[in-house]
């Protein structure tokens, strides 16, 4: 038996404490990114000898290097890309030295893989970005950059290649690196470095270079290895976002998550969000023992002093630390799905363990990623990039991007077919005059008042009256989605109108698509989409025009409010008395994507519906044939329509 | 000033916690895929980290070729009852009873029928909506561009040109019934990682991946081991003890051993870095055809 040499033992002691570097690679084929991949982990002894003879085979069949080993072929995982000689998706590839550990996440440079670059950016410490010397800073390299400055990466190395086909020229290096720099500093990137190579001829990668004398600094690797890295996380705002509520009996509940930021301390007095409840950190646990602190990006479950009710997508703090917690919110987003954006629909939003539904209200921008150039659009397409405005349908927890990555970022799922649709990087918060204009406090109300002054009529009601031979009146008709609301409503203005009547009809499509086409179906928005049914209502009825308004209004309150509005005297309410089960059957596709989990607000069903207090008529939907018949004989008695 | 730093292992570690965590609170049914190998081993471990000190809250699932070497079911069953999991084993018993195996059907419609399909019958039969794997990026060419939460359609197929994009580390966890996730928690692990903290850990492993004599049949340059009489009678009568372990475990008769004297997990690291053949060659499937792992992944396997 054969005892281990020492060398392994202390190799492997050593390998336990390295730390890890994640860095993204930008360019394209033609820069000789593969080629240097290849070499990085070539020379670093990762390449096993049967994926060399793979490689070799591989080469002389669909090469593009010629006789020499095509190293680009070692990094081009799946069959058809390798055939086609692009790489179309991001590829993780691995290498350690005796100083390191690193992770390359390889993406393709072709202006229609943003997604891709932006996807690798997206957990990189470092990028390399690399440049033709015989081309210097084109397009591409300023596409790149503003990517990576975009996401939040903090070093950036160019990497200025095929110093070969240059003869090492110091002069060519110092141009590139001169244009370079005047690009760079436009953006937000904190450290950049500048390495003269030759990926072909492994210059100045591994070994400090012989070739280019005038060159004081590092060789690649041996910048990767030392660039510092650990203190580019946020260790100042505590954010811990509850992942998992662990209960495995009733004595304990601990709360699980990965710091998000900042330092958690054992003995802290800590507040919960949204509820604000506070308490102090008991204990902070983990498999390997308890600790007295945890940092980002450590996976751990605390436990509390105060039994508080927590769940998945709270967030734990510090009191005097708070995150923003806001609904509106300005954010950078790439649109990533093959199918283009439409703005009228809604999304979820995951962010911070928490997922909610979130619509646009505004495309601020679209930016060019070739020129930076800001151009106004109404969607965005596959790779596209803008500034939007977001609304939630819950306040969420977060800090700008630029402050804090973990806690700044998003995904948006496209509810129907569950892709990533988009990805996000949040600005900030909105400023409270650029909100949207539904969001009236009563001061500004007042304000508006005194401002406007009312002309006078010289129209009177009796000559409306008279003229249209009925009363200014609002029908409204309320009861559950597919209870034959929307039916009785086509009918009776079809009616009217045959009988002389002039006729407005207010429906739910027509008023969402347009005036209310930024509100959803929560109470709150449902409630300021029938505020302005009830004012165009108001004017109709002001002009002596009838109006059929036909809308579920689930609540008292809310038809109170309406009434409010309209005016007592010429508003009358007609409830479609439906049970669920008709409901359902009447209208079973809505009922069924509410089953699956695809919708949700739907009253009666996971909203409650209210039965009004007194209505003006109750009707059965199974007396189609009738109820229109009743409704205008009611009108006719009361001599709504007509009035001779 | 402190340094607030992690190893790269410990690093890894989070991450791993991280997705396990996020799959036990996104879904509704997961199960973890244990294959009793070393990576399994670990991500078993990683996953009772993640809810300590409360049970994990999914089951074990082994897909059992049958074939399996007696000294891998042995330990499934030892660590299983050991450590409280709750472990179902799965085999596609109607091609069993019809006598399907690899000395019988070869290499390729064995793996399909006991493994692939056995796998996809499992996990139907118990509407498991999210899958645990123990696959690495940096085992194979068409696995680095895999994602960590890797979307199967309703037939469990994998579609390498429609995956949904992942960053940061918010995963996308939202599926259609009959979807399903198949989650890789060690992606950005590579084999020294998984030595190196079996070895810091102390986690139980096979003892087949330590060098001991065993009796060994050499079949077209394939080391297969002599498990049970189930080998052909010819072909056993060849067997010889020589030293050596195994890289990988699988169904024996596929499974090829290495020569080594390595018997302890260092002995097995300095072997590693010394030899130079990469870990999978010692599975037989994979000879099939160039890019055959990409083929049996689209068809639902791992």
């Amino acid at each position: 038996m054969t005892t281990p040499t020492l060398d392994i033992y202390s190799y492997l002691d050593q390998d336990e404490k390295k730390d890890l570097l994640r860095l993204l690679t930008a360019g394209s084929v033609d820069d000789g990114k593969s080629t240097l991949i290849g070499r990085l982990l070539f020379d670093s002894k990762k390449i096993y000898e049967d994926q060399l003879s793979a490689l070799e085979r591989d080469s002389k069949r669909v090469g593009h290097a010629g006789e020499e080993i095509d190293y680009a072929l070692l990094l081009d995982g799946l069959k058809a890309e390798r055939e086609q000689g692009i790489t179309i998706d991001v590829a993780y590839r691995y290498f350690s030295t005796n100083k390191r550990k690193f992770i390359i996440a390889d993406t393709p440079g072709h202006t229609q893989y943003t997604r891709n670059m932006v996807t690798g950016a997206s957990t990189a410490n470092l990028a390399i970005i690399l440049i033709d010397a015989t081309k210097g800073v084109i397009t591409q390299t300023r596409r790149h950059t503003f990517l990576v400055s975009m996401l939040g990466i903090k070093h950036v190395v160019l990497a200025v290649n095929k110093m070969d086909l240059v003869n090492y020229d110091q002069k060519v290096f110092d141009e590139i690196c001169a244009e370079y720099k005047a690009f760079i500093t436009q953006l937000d990137v904190p450290d950049v470095n500048f390495i003269p190579i030759s990926a072909l001829k492994g210059e100045n990668l591994v070994e400090p270079t012989t070739l280019m004398p005038w060159y004081h600094g590092k060789s690649m690797l041996e910048f990767l290895e030392s660039v510092h890295i650990s203190s580019d996380r946020n260790f100042d705002d505590m954010r811990f976002p509850v992942q998992y509520v662990l209960r495995p009996d009733l004595d304990f509940r601990g709360f699980s998550a990965r710091v998000a930021s900042g330092i958690i301390r054992k003995g802290e007095k800590i507040m919960v969000l949204p509820s604000r409840k506070t308490s102090t950190i008991k204990e902070i646990i983990t498999y390997d023992g308890n600790l007295d602190e945890a940092f980002p990006p450590q996976s751990v479950t605390i436990t509390l002093e105060d039994e508080i009710d927590i769940s998945r997508g709270d967030m734990i703090v510090y009191p005097d630390n708070l995150p923003r917690v806001e609904r509106h919110f300005e954010a950078m987003l790439v649109w990533m799905d093959e199918k283009p954006m439409d703005p009228c629909v809604q999304l979820f939003l995951k962010h911070a363990n928490n997922t909610t539904r979130v619509r646009f209200d505004k495309i601020q921008y679209k930016i060019d990623v070739n020129s930076l150039q800001k151009s106004s659009v109404n969607h965005f397409e596959l790779n596209e990039i803008g500034r939007v405005v977001l609304t939630t349908n819950k306040a969420i927890f977060f800090d700008p991007y630029k402050k804090n990555r973990s806690t700044g970022s998003f995904i948006l799922i496209d509810p129907i077919t569950h892709n990533t649709v988009a990805v996000g990087m949040i600005i900030d918060k909105l400023n409270s005059e650029d909100l949207p204009s539904k969001i009236v406090d009563e001061k500004t109300l007042e304000a508006n008042k005194s401002l406007i002054h009312r002309g006078e009529c010289l129209v009177s009601d009796a000559q409306r009256e008279k003229r249209y031979n009925q009363k200014g009146t609002t029908i409204w008709i309320t009861g559950l989605h597919g209870s034959g609301k929307n039916e009785l409503a086509f009918t009776l203005e079809k009616e009217l109108f045959d009988q002389g009547a002039t006729v407005v009809l207010l429906d739910g499509s027509s008023i969402r698509s347009g005036l209310s086409n930024e509100l959803d179906f929560s109470p709150a928005d449902r409630a300021e989409h029938l505020r302005r049914v009830a004012h165009i209502s108001k004017l109709l009825n002001d002009q002596g025009i009838i109006t059929i308004c036909s809308f579920i209004s689930p609540d008292e309150s809310i038809r109170k409010q309406v009434i409010q509005i309209i005016g007592e005297d010429r508003f009358n309410l007609i409830y479609m008395d439906a049970s669920l089960e008709f409901c359902k059957k009447n209208k079973p596709e809505l009922y069924e994507k509410f089953e699956q989990g695809l919708i949700e607000n739907i009253p009666g069903a996971d909203l409650p519906f209210t039965v009004p207090e007194n209505p003006t008529l109750v009707l059965k939907p199974e007396n189609r044939a009738q109820n229109t018949k009743t409704i205008l004989e009611y009108m006719a008695d009361l001599k709504i329509f007509p009035i001779v | 000033m402190t340094e607030y730093s992690l190893s790269h292992l410990k690093e890894l570690e989070a991450e791993a916690i991280h997705i396990i965590r996020e799959v036990a609170a996104e879904f509704e049914n997961p199960v973890m895929l244990y294959s009793i190998g070393k990576d399994s081993s670990v991500m078993v471990r990683l996953a009772e980290k993640a809810f300590y000190p409360g049970k994990v809250p999914f089951p074990l699932m082994h897909i059992d070729s049958k074939w399996k070497f007696r000294e891998m079911v042995e330990f499934r069953d030892n660590y299983a009852k050991e450590n409280g999991w709750n472990l179902i084993v799965h085999s596609n018993m109607s091609a069993f009873e019809a006598g399907v195996g690899p000395f019988t059907h070869g290499s390729k419609v064995h793996t399909d029928i006991m493994k692939t399909q056995a796998l996809l019958e499992g996990l139907s039969k118990y509407k498991f909506d999210a899958a645990f794997g123990g696959a690495r990026r940096d085992e194979e060419k068409s696995r680095a561009k895999e994602r960590i939460f890797s979307f199967r359609d309703k037939f469990h197929q994998w579609d390498p040109k429609n995956q949904r994009p992942e960053l940061w580390d918010i995963y996308n966890a939202r599926v259609h019934k009959g979807e399903s996730i198949r989650v890789f928690p060690i992606s950005n692990w590579t084999e020294l990682d998984v030595w190196q903290y079996i070895r810091l850990e102390k986690i139980p492993i096979v003892p087949l991946y330590f060098a001991k004599e065993r009796p060994i049949v050499n079949v077209d340059g394939n080391l297969i081991m002599v498990d049970d009489d189930r080998m052909p009678k010819e072909m056993a009568a060849k067997a010889e003890m020589r030293m050596v372990r195994f890289r990988t475990l699988g169904c024996y008769p596929l499974t090829g051993a290495v020569e080594s004297e390595a018997d302890t997990i260092e002995k097995i690291v300095e072997e590693m870095m010394t030899v130079t053949v990469s870990e999978r060659t010692t599975r037989v499937i994979d000879f099939d055809q160039d890019g055959s792992m990409e083929q049996k992944k689209r068809e639902g396997y791992f």
